[in-house]
């Protein structure tokens, strides 16, 4: 019988409501309503009504979160949760329930960091965590660089996007583009055929003084409105837009940036592995060039399988195992949801 | 448990009293403050949280964010310790919290604070027997409300935001888990079952479907000219 920690993880700091146990590095769950459909004419996350959906959600999914385990609540050695960051009223939902459950329950709290349980997150796919580890966190709402030189406790941000999420850049290119929302699977999807240089689209934050100012730091505003330009320029002269060349030169471009600062931060630190995660990392492109890249650099490269790359309880899950055995001290029951908690507080 | 006024507020009953009641005015901490106040009136009461048969949360009408605290709590709460869990309207249980002191008006309104100039609001009639709801839960701005409910003496915190606009201030401002708790128990004794714990919004969420893709080079020439 494993002696390793059983601790169930609860995510609702966007719009999927996610249940997910594990015991030590072994994922035995992994449950999640998406409000996602309830947002796609509104062409991005409505607050108000992913926070409806996680209340509606959160019983069932943790109903078959225990179910799908086969574990009662009352076996579970601690309760982690989502703390930050997220939006506000959404973090609650999910935050709440975690209180409730590990007062009632008479199990300690753990209030995490939900960027930092996006690379915890790889240890259910691909065993403990090289430390340290350099990871690229790419979602609808995220953009960083991290170093971490212990998941439970010494996370460093060397960069974030300075305006648009590269999640954001493909929903809105999917719009100028005429695709649906979310842009990220129905930009790669159309991209398939087309030429990824065919296009020069721009590269923001990787010459010059920007380089020197924001040398791990991304932009994705630029490369949107170069995009919009280009597609503008095309119809006003009355010609048909290349759709696969534009999404594939689009990908080529925020793939490019990516995986080229991860790179760098990589060498500038010593380091030699490399992470990818987030909603974005289950975009084709940044996968081959990532792979590829980090081939030529001998940088080992992890990127946790599709399902776990998007916003899931099971990832919150996994980083609360980590802090249980490595004995971290456990949140207060008095704790908030804290909806722009910095990367270097793993835990509240 | 309630949380759908400026009070967060937890309370336990044995079936026949309230055994211990908290509440704490802050409409800014819900998620901070309800589960350490249900653990503080559970101890008060002598009781583990295992010994909870019924958990009931306030429905509202209130303000969502907070709403949703008390909804998820109860609800959750109750399926860790295997406890039946149930909604009472927030406003109902202002009107029995009333009731209960004795010195309920044989009609009166109740109001209380939707933000944006606007009250979420219910009329009751009171009887020998407790409380009934004649009309809403509703939102409205206050001079919107028909003109005899606005006559009515007001529990909430309607009469004290909005000056002239109700009949004579009574009764409690926020709402009192023990009086939640109370309803519910008498309701519950009375071979009722709870309604579910579902959210009484009222309003639906403000959103825009997203208007035609605005041209930037259009913009371009707009800035152009300025």
């Amino acid at each position: 019988m494993s002696t390793a920690p059983l601790v169930l993880g609860i995510e609702s700091s966007c719009d999927e409501t996610g249940v997910g146990i594990v015991r030590g590095e072994t994922l035995l769950a992994h449950e999640v309503a998406s409000s996602m459909d309830q947002h796609a004419r509104f062409g991005g996350v409505v607050p108000e009504i992913a926070s409806r959906a996680h209340l509606e959600a959160m019983l069932p999914t943790l109903r078959r979160a225990c179910d799908t385990a086969g574990v009662r609540p009352g076996d579970v050695d601690a309760i982690a949760v989502t703390s930050g960051p997220g939006l506000a009223g959404a973090l609650l939902v999910g935050l709440s329930a975690a209180k409730a459950l590990a007062y009632a329950l008479d199990k300690p709290l753990y209030g995490l960091n939900h960027l930092v349980a996006h690379v915890a997150v790889d240890i259910l796919d691909h065993g403990p965590l090289p430390e340290p580890t350099m990871a690229l966190l790419v979602s609808g709402g995220h953009t960083n660089l991290l170093l971490v030189r212990d998941i439970t406790s010494d996370v460093v941000s060397l960069g974030e996007t300075i305006d648009d999420a590269a999640g954001e850049a493909y929903d809105k290119v999917a719009r100028i583009l005429g695709l649906p929302y979310p842009g990220g699977p129905s930009v790669d999807a159309a991209a398939a055929g087309g030429d990824p240089r065919a296009i020069a689209f721009p590269r923001g934050l990787t010459s010059g003084r920007d380089l020197e100012r924001h040398r791990w730091d991304f932009s994705f505003s630029g490369l949107k409105t170069s995009v919009a330009r280009w597609v503008e320029a095309r119809r006003a002269q009355g010609l048909e837009v290349p759709v696969a060349d534009v999404a594939a030169s689009f990908a080529e471009a925020v793939a490019d940036v990516l995986v080229r600062k991860a790179i760098d931060a990589c060498r500038a630190h010593g380091v030699t592995d490399l992470q990818v995660g987030g909603g974005v990392a289950a975009n084709s492109r940044l996968r081959a060039l990532a792979q590829e890249r980090c081939d030529e650099a001998g940088i080992g490269l992890r990127v946790p399988r599709l399902g776990l790359c998007t916003d899931n309880g099971a990832m919150v899950a996994a980083l609360g195992a980590q802090l249980v055995a490595r004995g971290r001290p456990p949140s207060s029951l008095s704790i908030g949801g804290d909806s722009s908690l910095p990367v270097q507080h793993v835990t509240m | 448990m309630d949380t759908s006024t400026s009070a967060v507020t937890a309370a336990v009953h044995d079936g026949s009293a309230v055994l211990a009641r908290r509440g704490v005015l802050d409409v800014r901490a819900h998620a901070e403050l309800l589960t350490p106040l249900v653990r503080d009136v559970l101890a008060e009461a002598g009781a583990a949280p295992s010994d909870v048969t019924h958990v009931v949360g306030g429905r509202g009408p209130g303000p969502f964010t907070g709403l949703r605290v008390g909804l998820v709590t109860a609800e959750t709460f109750a399926f860790a310790v295997g406890a039946t869990s149930g909604g009472w309207g927030s406003l109902d249980a202002m009107a029995h919290g009333l009731w209960l002191t004795g010195d309920a008006p044989g009609r009166f309104v109740v109001a209380t604070d939707a933000r944006r100039k606007e009250v979420y609001w219910a009329v009751f009639a009171a009887g020998p027997g407790g409380v009934v709801r004649e009309a809403g839960p509703g939102v409205e701005r206050p001079a919107d409300l028909p003109a005899d409910v606005r006559e009515l003496p007001c529990a909430g915190r309607g009469p004290g935001l909005y000056p002239g606009m109700f009949g004579p201030a009574v009764g409690p401002l926020d709402v009192d888990a023990g009086a939640l708790a109370d309803a519910a128990a008498r309701h519950l004794s009375a071979g009722g079952a709870l309604p579910p714990p579902r959210p009484d919004y009222l309003r639906r969420p403000d959103a825009v479907p997203q208007a035609a893709v605005k041209s930037v080079t259009a913009a371009d020439g707009r800035r152009g000219r300025r």
